[in-house]
């Protein structure tokens, strides 16, 4: 396989001199007729994202035969991966207008292949104990009231906005500018920091704010709650600098590379046609984070009790 | 490392380091009442002209100049020229070479790899380390991290392969031709100033993602130490032999091939050492552009907060490193003792035979027995996490509050032309003119980037960082320049610690402290304590013994001794010591920031994990350039303005 791979690749820099040029793809694996190809799944570093990932691969491996690769990428390096040929699928993609109209509608290398079933919250929460305690707190209006409350040694003097990774959908910087609050936006750095920084709040009673999502395994174990920000219109966070307004809900979707989706395999069939729900997700996840499974266990154990659902997933 | 000449971890060669001449009395006095004066200056210029610090707008004109250049780079990727008969061959040749080498080390197989890497150490350094690379290569099956392993081997050698092909002979010309050399120079110092994150986007940018873009990064980072150390092996090669070979009528390609190289041979092998140490550091950074191996392994733990299974992956670097420091190393050692040629031959002979033997067997390295420190370490963070948490909070909370959050509100607050001015002051004080230039031309144009909050808030966290690494590192320096068994106890740990690729700092720093600016110097602190101990014992131990002697007979104290004669006099080498940890620092506190420490390095990794913020991206990255450059001319000056210029 390698082998043929450097010959390809010798060949392809001898006939690209004489046509005219290499283009930024040249030289990657072309998939070969038949045979099952290697599929690439990005994975992106969200445990809900794992969770879908984990079970299409375990599919794709065990029960269709299929080699998978999966690459630990951030969303936006992911969508470049369908330019340069590393990534066939990201299989929980998070809205990114802006990059489907770069790599869907003017690069055409990539094709939208359908909802996963899950829908997407994104929102700002509280622990629930604070919603007892301060039961005006979930207003917005009233956050600057309880600045103080929050208070770190990262946060400036100001209270403390908790954010995650760097890479996730996320406008709120704009929105403690825009509806003038008196936070700081901390990034922890990932979505595990802010597990731990919200299971701590709940444990020791501290306060927190910050960003969070659904489908979310912790919500079935803890309860948080979402404070109101001005509501989403459509349109109103067109302008991210100018974003005054909560987050939208997402319907949550697949993406292949164009390429994959050109060549129709079975793989790519089975990536369209998976679509569960956020219960599902959930179940997996939370075998992933607090069962201490590895992706294929946690993956075996849902599809073994899950053949109704996943059956008809599989083309004939 | 034991090497002839100086090196550290971050690859610069320090040619001859700690020359320092006793300082000179004159001039102390003026200097110090200038250096008051100036004080005085900055402080009442700072309350007269403060700012309330207004954070960074997100809309410079260099992040639009820079997501100009990157949409016209997308628009014109397989359209214009200079990509297409350029860039992409670039691109297209370097995965040539990836799928070269990894058609080689996949092929051989697990039984074929541990042999042929046993038996390369073996021929190359002898048995002890042939049984090193042995067990060290066995090791990555039984932590079941085999093929992510190869992988890092793979890009590993792929950018040292291109490093020793481009670094070795521009160091060659830039030892033999005297305009090479004076051009390399500033070149190579700005390279080795650079922190390895500030790569990463500009890479991207050209090459895309994946492993071209890695392997092109990974040797940009390497090859300065390449060049550096060739240039110097040649340049080392006595003239008597040299003028022996042209009396004897050698052609200059003969001298170079016959004379020169093989002269400097030692040193080559210490050039190609230093850059598998460099590259392997790197390698596991590019991880974040989608390089695969061992990288992958720490950037997905880090994200999970799940430091045991980085820390099986940060074993597997670890032992890597070790392994080919050795081999190479040994290696070079051994270029001087002359064996008996024969021996060698049926030696070589005997490991090609083992090794396509052992290359034709199969054994599934995950057949080996599993194990795996992932649990046993969670349980220990969770303890600390339990029983330590206020404590580590404390320590945090109080450097936040007391030094780092004072100092920051401080620079961020002071306006930008003052800042420029006194670096401008006190770099002529300290470095001389030139310098001071330079470094101010940088903190000017860190001003014009439009990152001033986020460079000042990282400059602080370096600040703060450099203090305490330098309180430890002398400490710890002096300590064991006074007490020699626990110097060649401490030895091998600062050995160990030197080969380490700084990606592996995070870990221990994220598992006490949890994700903030103080993770970030206290992994700063870890990353570059080892050479500044070094640095430090080496300066207090070349304290003449005649001296020590004359101050004992006068009746010093020990504490006398130690604060009137050996500081002073090791004065040469704690300010390099200095020098070398600031920029250590800064790259580190840079990486700081994947978990928390935000500010420019926050910004890098947003920058290439979000499309619209891709030009401050980019622009952080040359902001921490700036700051490196400033930092390092900055200190320099230490040890250079009190020795003769070189």
């Amino acid at each position: 396989m390698r082998s043929i791979r450097v010959a390809v690749a010798a060949t392809l820099i001898v006939s690209l001199t004489a046509c005219g040029g290499a283009t930024s793809g040249a030289g990657e694996d072309k998939p070969s007729d038949g045979a099952k190809a290697t599929v690439n799944l990005a994975i992106n570093p969200w445990v809900g994202y794992e969770a879908n990932a984990a079970v299409i691969a375990y599919i794709l491996e065990k029960k269709m035969g299929y080699p998978v690769e999966k690459k630990e990428l951030k969303e936006e390096i992911a969508w470049q991966g369908f330019e340069t040929g590393e990534v066939d699928a990201i299989v929980e993609n998070w809205g990114h207008p802006d990059l489907k109209k770069t790599y869907i509608e003017d690069k055409k290398v990539a094709v939208e292949v359908g909802p996963t079933g899950n829908d997407g919250i994104i929102g700002w929460y509280v622990p629930e104990w604070m919603t007892q305690q301060y039961p005006d707190i979930t207003d917005y209006k009233n956050l600057n009231k309880y600045a103080n409350l929050f208070k770190t040694s990262e946060s400036k003097g100001k209270g403390q906005f908790l954010a995650g990774d760097p890479s996730f959908v996320t406008n709120d910087e704009a929105l403690v500018t825009n509806l003038k609050l008196d936070y700081t936006v901390v990034y922890s750095g990932s979505e595990a920091s802010i597990i731990k920084a919200a299971q701590q709040a709940t444990a020791q009673k501290k306060p927190l704010l910050f960003y969070f999502y659904e489908p979310q395994w912790l919500f079935a174990k803890e309860k948080y709650v979402r404070v109101k920000l001005p509501t989403y219109t459509e349109g109103c966070d067109k302008d991210p600098k100018k974003v005054a307004c909560d987050y939208p809900d997402y319907v949550l979707d697949k993406i292949a590379s164009k390429k994959f989706a050109d060549a129709n395999s079975t793989a790519y069939q089975f990536i369209k046609n998976f679509k569960w729900t956020n219960d599902d997700q959930n179940i997996v996840s939370d075998y992933l984070t607090n069962q201490g499974m590895d992706d294929d266990q946690a993956a075996e154990k849902w599809v073994n009790e899950h053949e109704a659902t996943w059956k008809p997933w599989v083309p004939a | 490392m034991s090497a002839p000449t100086l090196t550290r971890p971050g690859g610069r060669v320090l040619e001859k380091a700690a020359e320092a001449d006793a300082p000179r009395r004159g001039g102390a006095t003026r200097r110090r009442t200038a250096g008051t004066v100036l004080i005085v200056l900055a402080v009442v210029a700072y309350l007269v002209f403060r700012t309330d610090g207004a954070p960074d707008s997100d809309d410079a004109a260099a992040f639009r100049f820079f997501d100009s250049v990157r949409d016209w780079v997308d628009a014109n990727r397989d359209t214009s020229p200079f990509f297409l008969y350029g860039i992409n061959y670039v691109r297209l040749g370097v995965r040539l070479l990836v799928d070269v080498v990894q058609a080689g080390l996949y092929g051989l197989g697990f039984a074929g790899l541990v042999a042929a890497v046993s038996a390369i150490a073996l021929v190359l350094a002898g048995w002890r380390t042939g049984l090193l690379a042995f067990l060290g290569f066995l090791a990555f099956g039984v932590l079941g991290l085999w093929d992510e392993s190869v992988d890092t081997l793979v890009l590993t050698l792929s950018a040292v392969l291109l490093s020793v092909l481009i670094g070795v002979p521009l160091g060659v010309l830039a030892a033999r031709v005297r305009w090479v050399g004076a051009t390399l120079r500033p070149v190579l110092d700005v390279m080795q100033i650079m922190p390895t994150f500030a790569y990463l986007a500009p890479m991207t940018l050209l090459f895309l993602i994946g492993e071209p873009a890695a392997v092109i990064a990974t040797m940009i980072y390497a090859v300065p130490a390449t060049i550096r150390i060739t240039a110097l092996g040649i340049s080392e090669v006595p003239p008597t032999a040299v003028e022996a070979a042209t009396a004897l009528g050698s052609t200059r390609w003969q001298l170079l091939s016959k004379v020169r190289l093989p002269m400097a041979r030692t040193t080559l092998a210490l050039a190609v050492n230093q850059t598998i140490m460099l590259a392997l550091s790197m390698v596991v950074i590019t991880a974040l552009i989608d390089a695969p191996g061992l990288g992958q392994n720490i950037v997905n733990a880090l994200e999970r907060v799940n430091v045991g299974a980085a820390f099986n992956a940060g074993v597997a670097i670890v032992i890597l490193a070790v392994v080919l420091d050795r081999i190479t190393t040994n290696a070079a050692r051994q270029t001087r003792i002359h064996h008996a040629r024969r021996s060698r031959l049926i030696q070589t002979g005997i490991a090609i035979v083992v090794v396509i033997a052992a290359a034709l067997v199969t054994i599934n390295p995950e057949s080996l027995p599993q194990w795996s420190a992932a649990a046993p370490v969670n349980d220990l963070v969770g303890w600390i996490e339990l029983h330590w948490f206020d404590a580590t909070e404390g320590i945090k909370n109080r450097v936040s509050e007391f030094l780092l959050n004072p100092l920051e509100s401080v620079l961020v607050t002071t306006p930008w032309w003052l800042f420029v001015a006194a670096v401008a002051a006190f770099g002529t004080l300290v470095s001389g003119w030139r310098a001071a230039l330079i470094a101010a031309l940088s903190a000017a144009g860190i001003a014009g980037l439009g990152l001033w909050q986020h460079s000042m808030q990282t400059l602080a966290t370096v600040l703060v960082a450099i203090l305490l690494t330098m309180v430890i590192g002398v400490s710890v320096g002096v300590f064991c320049a006074r007490h020699d068994r626990l110097a060649t106890a401490v030895r091998p740990v600062l050995d160990a610690a030197q080969t380490m690729p700084s990606f592996v700092y995070l870990l221990p720093a994220v598992a006490l402290f949890g994700n903030s600016r103080f993770t970030a110097i206290v992994a700063a602190i870890i990353f570059a304590v080892p050479p500044v101990v070094r640095l430090v014992e080496r300066g207090v131990r070349d304290v003449p013994p005649t001296v020590v002697e004359a101050a004992l007979s006068a009746g010093s104290t020990p504490r006398q001794l130690l604060w009137k004669v050996q500081l002073p006099m090791a004065r040469g080498g704690l300010l390099l010591a200095a020098n070398q940890g600031i920029v250590m620092v800064l790259a580190m506190v840079v990486v700081g920031g994947l978990v928390g420490a935000g500010a420019l390095g926050y910004d890098v990794v947003a920058g290439f994990s979000q499309r619209e913020l891709f030009g401050e991206g980019l622009a952080a990255g040359l902001a921490i350039v700036l700051l490196g450059i400033l930092l390092d001319r900055l200190t320099q000056g230490f040890h250079d303005s009190k020795g003769p210029r070189r």
